[in-house]
């Protein structure tokens, strides 16, 4: 079936994020969609689902004009989606998943669990997936959740399949095996939209793309494009991809962890008995799919897991057991995964975020009171240093953009005396440009003699930071790798696999 | 599936104490701007003008024959509703029609001061809770048990003058700030909702002072069978400010303090940054080391005391006669409204419960003067907090703008788990 979109407009108030948007998408193409967060790629996608209505413009299959009104709709036209965040429900088996919403019955009103089953077992066939319908949702990898997800869209018929961020959970084999999947799609003539901002991905799949920005689109490209060209379309100017980082210098064992464990409250072991050691001026990555244990890991160490056993020492000094606030005074500077929600108040200003873990002492407390000049002055030295992005510091920081409020977070962390620095997913969601800071500002505190972890479910970023890589899989570390290991190998790692030349 | 693996999802969670979707609906509610806080009080009195009207006989009357002589209908609608705020404004700030001088006729404002000076202390005990995102509804019970161990000094220990009344002020605010505390600790340690807890120990120390107020020996006025203190001594009452012939007492000079007081603790001191640090965002004032569960108990044990200080208020200012259980004369759910009309800022506390004191002192002049009931004031009062719960309401009859542009009402929900996620 052919999708054509024409002119789609959507307005948030004064906000365009979707300026007269075309797009045509032939049976049997995938078609990349490629654009920096924020650049409105969710928001048509949303559009074409039914989700939103377009303020102008037309949705076209097969050149006959579509209005929907709501997901319904798009589903029963034929356009199926595979969200970057499931929809499936945990509990239920995968048949009833594939059945939810689009429930045949029996007689007297049962359920025909018995269809969805076949249809299931014949999809799977179809495409050579190996999938019991009576497994539950919750008992399954990521990578054959995703499938399902896939599965429920064809049983419905789909002609037209959007992909959105589809491969941000998967490990990069699964990302590999997802790509044969659409190839094998298209060649059956379905027509394929994948939406995404991994370069690499992109020049694998597409059979075009189509890059937006701002709203706009800016450009088509062939697959044959190389990553600097579509980053500077992206973009919007030339863009250097590689982290200039000399060789380190590492000195000696700065913090040692040894059989860390963390539990949650029903006991589920998150952290499985994890040791390693990080040497002063080095960058220790750690990577894997999101949601290994790196984030408790990091929490660990912070003091905000309660469930903790055994040792973590920096410079000699036990840190389990102390309070956050006797982990940050240890002198341990932390860029939380998720910004909005624990590392900044979007409601509170610039210069009083850039105070907010040092808010019982000096220099911006002193007697109780808020020494306000002070930080003002602190605040206005910070951002000019750190390039934010502002009309001024008492700007809410949830005004600002993603990257901005990043470099508040690091400014915050990097102006006290570390003696180690944790930054988790520092670049998520950022644009190219507040990327390459954030890089490039890690690396200066690690040659300025600070050890530093880096955790990031993004191999280019790890690859492109790490002096060693401790790859999670299931609460452990699988192994710890040098720094230029190739992708094949630390893809195998992030898959739970241990390479011959790792366990040797 | 999506919780599983979500970024978003603190694995402490349940044991972090936050209330962020109570978080949210606060936020709109106090997002407000001050326009707002003054459009709503512009409705609600346009709302209690309409009501004046359907419930005039007048109006009744001349509209069976609307249709011939329909100026009389109006006319009796404009005179009840003119007749019916006039005397709102002779009883609550300047009485214009008393011939018998300027110290006569400025005695309803300094009615209003008065009756506006618990309203004022409990309002910023409320919102005081409020910035860190604690709903304290239990005003009445702070107030009670303040009141109770304030009266207990006021009526039974006899103490050189002064000194008497500075230890009933302070054991009293001392006994609001305990039980406020108690909530605070709560919180804290077990992770008990405070809207729960503030409710029951409510009833805890209604039951409570009402058994002290009937056992002989404790609260009950010797010799007595009613279930009421003894009058306070005269060492222990608030002294007038300007004079026997003005209601106002020293109670309004201690809310003044208190007002600045708060306003230097939530915009100047060290723990009021963390106050709204925790009231914004638990979770990042979490990892930015901050105490959140000593932060719920201080700012409990804090706004428990501005609370009481309103219970001590009654007591040793307006009751000194002796008091019974209904002391609270409804303050302690007033403050709520007081609070939320304030946007829960000290100043904007403190307006408001002058503007509530004087719907109070006004009513009794509407009702005594015009024959309308006292209870249309309520009904204003409840508009206004109706109005400014519903901030979009306002502003879609005002046509104001929205104040923050990423705030939609008809974001799909699937599309804004997605932005949660990013």
């Amino acid at each position: 079936m052919k999708l054509e979109l024409r002119g789609i407009t959507k307005r948030f108030g004064a906000l365009v994020a979707n300026d007269h948007i075309d797009l045509a998408v032939e049976p049997g193409e995938i078609h990349c969609l490629l654009g920096e967060n924020g650049a409105g790629k969710s928001t048509l996608m949303n559009v074409l689902y039914g989700l939103y209505q377009a303020d102008e413009g037309q949705i076209l299959l097969d050149d006959a004009v579509q209005s929907f009104s709501g997901p319904g709709d798009a589903m029963s036209a034929g356009i199926g989606m595979v969200h970057q965040h499931f929809m499936l429900i945990p509990v239920f088996t995968v048949a009833e998943n594939v059945m939810l919403g689009n429930e045949s019955t029996k007689p007297g009103g049962l359920l025909d669990l018995e269809e969805a089953r076949s249809k299931v077992e014949e999809i799977s066939a179809r495409f050579g997936f190996d999938i019991d319908p009576d497994a539950r949702i919750e008992d399954l990898p990521v990578g054959v959740q995703q499938r399902v997800e896939i599965i429920k869209a064809l049983s419905r018929n789909a002609n037209v399949l959007v992909f959105d961020e589809p491969t941000a959970v998967l490990t990069p084999q699964e990302t590999d095996e997802l790509m044969a999947i659409m190839r094998q799609l298209r060649d059956e003539g379905t027509s394929i939209v994948f939406i995404t901002h991994k370069l690499r991905e992109v020049r694998e799949v597409a059979d075009r793309i189509t890059v937006i920005r701002l709203g706009k689109v800016v450009g088509e490209a062939a697959p044959t494009a190389t990553n600097a060209e579509l980053a500077s379309l992206m973009v919007g100017r030339a863009v250097d991809l590689t982290v200039d980082k000399g060789p380190a210098a590492p000195g000696d064992d700065a913090l040692v962890v040894r059989d860390l464990t963390v539990t949650d409250l029903r006991g589920q072991v998150l952290v499985d008995g994890v040791s390693f050691s990080l040497r002063r001026g080095e960058i220790l990555a750690i990577a894997g799919v999101q949601g290994n244990g790196q984030t408790e890991l990091t929490e660990a160490i912070m003091g905000l897991q309660h469930r903790v056993h055994g040792s973590i020492s920096l410079d000699g000094e036990e840190l389990i057991g102390r309070s956050t606030r006797g982990v940050l005074d240890a002198g341990v500077g932390f860029v939380p995964e998720d910004r909005k929600e624990d590392g900044l108040i979007a409601e509170m200003t610039i210069a009083e975020n850039l105070m907010l873990d040092r808010s019982t002492s000096e220099p911006f407390v002193k007697r109780g009171t808020l020494q306000l000049a002070d930080l003002a002055r602190f605040a206005e030295e910070k951002v000019r240093e750190f390039d934010v992005r502002a009309q001024g510091i008492a700007t809410r920081v949830g005004r600002l953009s993603g990257g901005n409020q990043q470099k508040v977070v690091l400014a915050r962390e990097l102006s006290r005396d570390l003696r180690l620095f944790i930054a988790a997913q520092p670049t998520r969601g950022l644009d190219v440009g507040s990327i390459e800071f954030v890089h490039k500002r890690i690396v200066e505190t690690r040659d300025s003699g600070v050890p530093v972890i880096v955790v990031s479910t993004e191999l280019d970023e790890v690859v492109a930071l790490a002096d060693r890589i401790a790859v999670m899989y299931r609460g452990r570390i699988v192994g710890i790798v040098p720094g230029d290991t190739p992708r094949a190998t630390l893809g195998l790692m992030m898959a739970g696999e241990t390479p011959a030349e790792v366990a040797a | 599936m999506s919780t599983t693996t979500s970024p978003t999802t603190p694995a402490s969670a349940p044991e972090t104490p936050a209330a962020p979707r109570s978080n949210q609906i606060m936020k709109e509610i106090l997002g407000g701007s001050a326009a707002i806080s003054v459009l709503a009080v512009v409705l609600a009195l346009i709302a209690g003008g309409i009501l004046i009207i359907l419930t005039d006989e007048r109006v009744a009357e001349t509209s069976g024959y609307f249709f011939s002589r329909p100026t009389d209908t109006l006319g009796a609608a404009w005179q009840a509703v003119s007749g019916a705020y006039s005397a709102l404004f002779r009883g609550s700030v300047f009485n214009y029609a008393t011939d018998r001088g300027f110290a006569i006729a400025i005695r309803p404002l300094l009615e209003t001061l008065s009756f506006a000076t618990p309203l004022i202390a409990a309002g910023l005990g409320v919102a005081l809770a409020f910035r860190v995102g604690l709903f304290n509804i239990g005003g009445r019970g702070q107030m009670l048990i303040a009141a109770a161990a304030a009266g207990y000094i006021g009526a039974y220990v006899p103490l050189p003058p002064v000194i008497h009344l500075v230890v009933a002020l302070v054991v009293g605010i001392i006994g609001g700030a305990l039980w406020g505390g108690i909530v605070g600790l709560l919180k804290a340690r077990t992770g008990a909702h405070e809207v729960i807890v503030t409710i029951m120990l409510n009833y805890i120390a209604f039951y409570l002072v009402s058994y002290l107020l009937r056992t002989p020996g404790a609260l009950q006025a010797p010799g007595q069978n009613n279930p009421k203190s003894g009058p306070m001594l005269d060492s222990a009452h608030y002294p007038s400010l300007l004079g026997p012939q003005y209601t106002l007492d020293i109670g309004f000079i201690l809310v003044i303090v208190a007002t600045i007081y708060v306003w230097y603790l939530l915009n100047r001191s060290a723990m009021g940054f963390q106050f709204r640090a925790v009231g914004e965002n638990p979770h990042a004032a979490q990892v930015a080391g901050i105490n959140v569960k000593s932060v719920y108990v201080k700012v409990m044990l804090i706004a428990g005391a501005l609370v009481g200080l309103a219970g001590v208020q009654q007591v040793l200012g307006n009751f000194t006669g002796g008091f019974a259980a209904g002391l609270d004369a409804g303050i302690g759910f007033d403050a709520i409204t007081v609070a939320l009309l304030g946007r829960s800022k000290p100043w904007g506390v403190f307006f408001a419960g002058i503007l509530f004191g004087a719907l109070k002192a006004g009513s009794f002049t509407m009702q005594s003067a015009e024959g309308i009931p006292v209870d249309i004031v309520l009904v204003v009062q409840s508009f206004i907090v109706l109005f400014i719960a519903a901030p979009p309401l306002v502003r879609a009859i005002f046509r104001l703008p929205t104040p923050d542009g990423s705030f939609q009402w008809r974001k799909p929900v699937i599309a804004r788990k997605a932005e949660v996620s990013k």
